[in-house]
């Protein structure tokens, strides 16, 4: 059955939906084939980039799905026991019911308290043992030593969900999206992962008729995309964001970000924690020195340590050259 | 199990084990790649981004401290876009950190500064992030300046690996920064080791040349330097000399130079130590006493057990410290018989150490209502002090120590190193017991620079369980094996730092396990040379029990005392 299933994931090409990527899979497999006398089994639903909703409404419409995946994986790479992650207000408003469903089952309700570099996996292991809210090196990989120093598998809320659909044969390629800021019916849909941003905005009544730009994957390090850059699927998180260009702050709107990412990193390295300052400090002043300010996203994009910081550029040198700053 | 794995760094092949970093293999064999946040002592952070290379076929850039070599890796450390990654890092490392280079303890020793150089890095390029960060200080011994902090956290990870925790992480406006800890279970122990691995300057020690200077320029004042052991063999480092080098009379050569009225070895009072104890030691075995005995001339480890373990006191020893004694002999002994009044002698230590700072504040070694020592200068001030009075080391001509404590044995001289103590005490403690001359002076089963060892000797009837520790990490583990296990040994040596005080948070930067492997043989080297080995064969010390330690009494007055039970000192009060 344990074959089966992992087979079925791959038939399915379900990939992540935390945000990277991974072949599902494959990575069930590794921690599978994984040496160790314990292992364990994460879901992630740490979710807490702004405009992204979809772990939490999938939690609150289908938690017995997610638990069931989780229970799956956990009879798959031969764990004991796992861990639900939860970000602190879904914690606060799910506990109840998830521990109903939950039952005796081992598998453990964990709150974070902590910002947004705490939905990082490796962090993640740290926070459960008790160490320090920083990432660890990779390699090695969690799924040869994760918590505990022990093979451990994670996937998101969402990914487990789908595996709990797909051993019930009932995928049809779909994906949750967040659609949300100035569209006319904002909210978590499910749809085709193939579709395009621009047919989730129409099929949701969402394209609007005025000139925009879009956030796509996250509502602080996703891509900006223009509106003739919206026939590809969604990448990411899933989550959409439209600008309405007229109304548009978009300094206000880069600090922002600039905050999130500070507030949400951990300050080991030196690019996230004095290039996020440097960006923000540019953008509070409204004065933007395009040569230093593309040596910052450089350095991020190569010499983070995480993929936070690595990732962080994006959304800014995107605003900055998509739109008219002046 | 650990095989030869083959590498090529920039097209040139080399050898290097299962498990090692690229950064390792590329030290030993001196291809050069810039860091600030590594040191060997520390589990690699990859925080400071500068050790970045590019790996063949792999994309991306990889920091060298923390990539594993596997074979046939090939390593480019050296490319434009490398150095222009590092460039940037630099500047954004600048960014934060406060430039006050003409006041700063690390002056030229800097590697910021060479890096910004190597680079050409505008380290104006931006307004200092910290310009108006706190300072604080830890005791009369470190002095922590936030604004020079680069945020690697070596001191931080130092201090936890220590046992201690008191430098600790807390978040400040969206920046996770460097602070001392609020814990009323955490205290500093003054150990200084976060010292000895701050690349930024942001710490040091609390800075005693301007008071030693005053003393100096007094007509009054009579002014005594002592030096510790554990300093000849790495004092010379400060002037670019070889690791483990003896320069002990030309640092009496400079002492004088500067103006000092005497020039004493602390050695000689090592050596009085070492009878006191080995005493001590046979008494409590002998006659049933708490045991086992912790040594007590680390003023760290003994601040660690008054805070930490309080109710480990009474297994310190009473003997007082090597500096504490001789201070308490200058002031009587030798001002009787030079006839001066002992307040106008001002005693300064130079000492490996910044807890020394913190020892000679204790009230209960005050000899006659006075302080045994006045103050104590770790190396890196020495070399401070030197420079004020324009001495160059290298130059100057070799000059002896002062009479009366101008002689120490070998067994005086390689307390500086782990494991020192231990075998001074055995040497003179099987010397009393059996009567006889030793079969052999050296102790080899208590030397060497593991962090933990155990050795059992036999005197006669006596079986001695001895345990050697250095580190306080390490020491703790041990007082917390001992909570089950009691009786398991009968003597505990313990030094605070890495190696003995050859590792001292006073010594010179850096300080490495290979380093200190040097000054300790170094130690070793002169004990050699040395025509008494065994303290108490010493005529300085047969001389000194018989003209003025001669009863309980005035042994008691200078060379013992006791301990009391600590409640947390720095709380926290930033000083500008």
């Amino acid at each position: 059955m344990e074959n089966n299933i992992i087979e079925k994931l791959k038939n399915a090409n379900l990939t992540g939906r935390g945000g990277a990527g991974f072949p599902t899979g494959l990575k069930w497999e590794l921690v599978k084939n994984a040496k160790g006398e314990k292992k364990y089994v994460i879901c992630n639903g740490s979710e807490g980039e702004p405009n992204v909703f979809k772990d939490g409404f999938i939690l609150e419409h289908y938690p017995e799905e997610v638990i069931d995946g989780i229970v799956l994986a956990m009879d798959t790479v031969g764990a004991d026991s796992a861990y639900l992650f939860l970000n602190h207000d879904y914690f606060e408003k799910m506990e109840a019911n998830l521990k109903k469903i939950i039952a005796d089952k081992p598998i453990i309700l964990f709150k974070k308290t902590y910002g947004y570099i705490a939905g990082e996996e490796t962090v993640i292991c740290n926070i459960i043992e008790g160490k320090r809210v920083e990432p660890r090196p990779r390699p090695p990989f969690i799924s040869d030593k994760g918590l505990f120093q022990s093979p451990t598998l994670m996937n998101n809320v969402e990914t487990f969900y789908y595996a709990s659909k797909i051993n019930k044969g009932e995928y049809s390629n779909t994906r949750f999206y967040s659609v949300n800021g100035d569209v006319s019916n904002p909210g978590v849909y499910e749809l085709s992962k193939d579709l395009a941003i621009e047919q989730v905005l129409k099929e949701t009544d969402n394209f609007p008729e005025f000139d925009f730009i879009a956030q796509v994957g996250g509502g602080a390090v996703g891509e900006i995309l223009k509106k003739d850059e919206l026939n590809k699927p969604a990448t990411g998180a899933g989550s959409i964001t439209i600008y309405d260009l007229a109304t548009l702050d978009a300094y206000g709107l880069m600090e922002k970000w600039a905050n999130f990412l500070l507030n949400g990193n951990c300050d080991k390295c030196v690019p996230c924690r004095e290039g996020l300052y440097r960006i923000k400090e540019m953008v509070q002043k409204k004065k933007i020195n395009k040569e230093d300010i593309e040596r910052i996203f450089n350095d991020l994009e190569k010499a983070s340590f995480c993929a936070l910081g690595r990732g962080s550029a994006t959304p800014f040198r995107g605003l900055i050259n998509k739109i008219d700053l002046s | 199990m650990a095989e030869e794995i083959k590498i090529k760094i920039n097209n040139k092949e080399y050898t290097g084990m299962t498990g090692e970093t690229v950064l390792t293999v590329a030290r030993r064999n001196n291809v050069y790649i810039p860091s600030l946040c590594y040191h060997s002592d520390l589990e690699p952070k990859a925080s400071c981004r500068l050790c970045l290379v590019a790996i063949e076929g792999r994309k991306g850039f990889f920091t060298s401290c923390s990539t594993i070599i596997e074979p046939g890796m090939e390593i480019t450390t050296d490319a434009p876009e490398i150095n222009d990654l590092r460039k940037k890092n630099l500047e954004l490392l600048f960014a934060q950190h406060i430039e006050r280079c003409n006041t700063c303890v690390r002056g030229i020793n800097c590697d910021l500064l060479r890096l910004a150089e190597e680079y050409k890095v505008d380290i104006k390029k931006y307004d200092d992030r910290k310009i108006n960060y706190p300072n604080f200080q830890f005791g009369p011994s470190v002095f922590f300046n936030s604004s020079k902090c680069i945020d690697c956290r070596n001191c931080v990870e130092m201090c936890e690996k220590q046992g201690v925790g008191f430098l600790d992480l807390e978040s400040h406006n969206s920046f996770v920064e460097t602070t001392p800890s609020k814990d009323p279970k955490k205290d500093c122990v003054y150990c200084g080791q976060c010292i000895i691995h701050c690349p930024s300057g942001a710490l040091s020690e609390v800075d005693s040349v301007p008071q030693v200077e005053d003393a100096l320029a007094a007509k009054d004042k009579y002014v005594v330097f002592q030096i510790a052991p554990s300093i000849r063999t790495s004092f010379g480092e400060e002037f670019g000399m070889d690791y483990g080098v003896d320069v002990t009379k030309k640092i009496f050569a400079g002492l004088k130079k500067a103006g000092a009225d005497k020039v004493f070895d602390v050695s000689v009072a090592a050596d009085v130590t070492t009878v006191e104890e080995a005493n001590e030691l046979i008494e409590r075995v002998t006659g049933k006493k708490v045991l086992p005995m912790f040594t007590s001339c680390c003023p760290a480890w003994v601040k660690y057990v008054e805070f930490y373990y309080p109710e480990l006191i009474p297994n310190l020893t009473t003997v007082r410290s090597p500096q504490t004694i001789l201070g308490g002999l200058t002031k009587t002994y030798f001002a009787e018989n030079e006839k001066i009044d002992p307040k106008n002698i001002v005693v300064v230590s130079v000492m490996p150490c910044t807890a020394k700072k913190y020892e000679i504040t204790r009230k209960e070694f005050d000899v006659n209502g006075l302080k045994p020592i006045d103050y104590v200068l770790t190396t890196r001030e020495m070399f401070r002090l030197f420079k004020n009075h324009g001495v160059d080391l290298v130059a100057i001509a070799p000059e002896e120590a002062d009479s009366p404590w101008d002689s120490p044995t070998g067994a005086g001289i390689i307390y500086g190193a782990t494991g020192g103590v231990t075998e001074s005490a055995l040497r003179t403690a099987v010397h009393k017991l059996t009567g006889k001359d030793l079969e052999k002076i050296e102790f080899n089963q208590v030397r060497g620079m593991e962090e933990t060892k155990e050795a059992t000797i036999k005197i006669g009837d006596i079986t001695l369980n001895i345990a050697i520790v250095n580190g306080l990490g390490n020491a703790k583990k041990l007082v917390e094996a001992l909570k089950d296990n009691p009786k398991k040994y009968d003597y505990v040596e313990v030094m605070a730092c890495f190696g003995g005080c050859i590792g001292g948070g006073g010594q010179p930067i850096p300080t490495d396990k290979e380093i200190r492997q040097k000054r300790a043989q170094g130690l070793y080297n002169i004990d050699e040379t040395k025509e008494y080995r065994l303290a108490e064969d010493s005529p300085t010390i047969e001389k000194l029990y018989k003209e003025f330690l001669i009863d309980k009494e005035i042994i008691h007055q200078i060379c013992h005392t006791r301990y009391t039970p600590k409640l947390k000192e720095n709380n926290f009060y930033p000083v500008k």
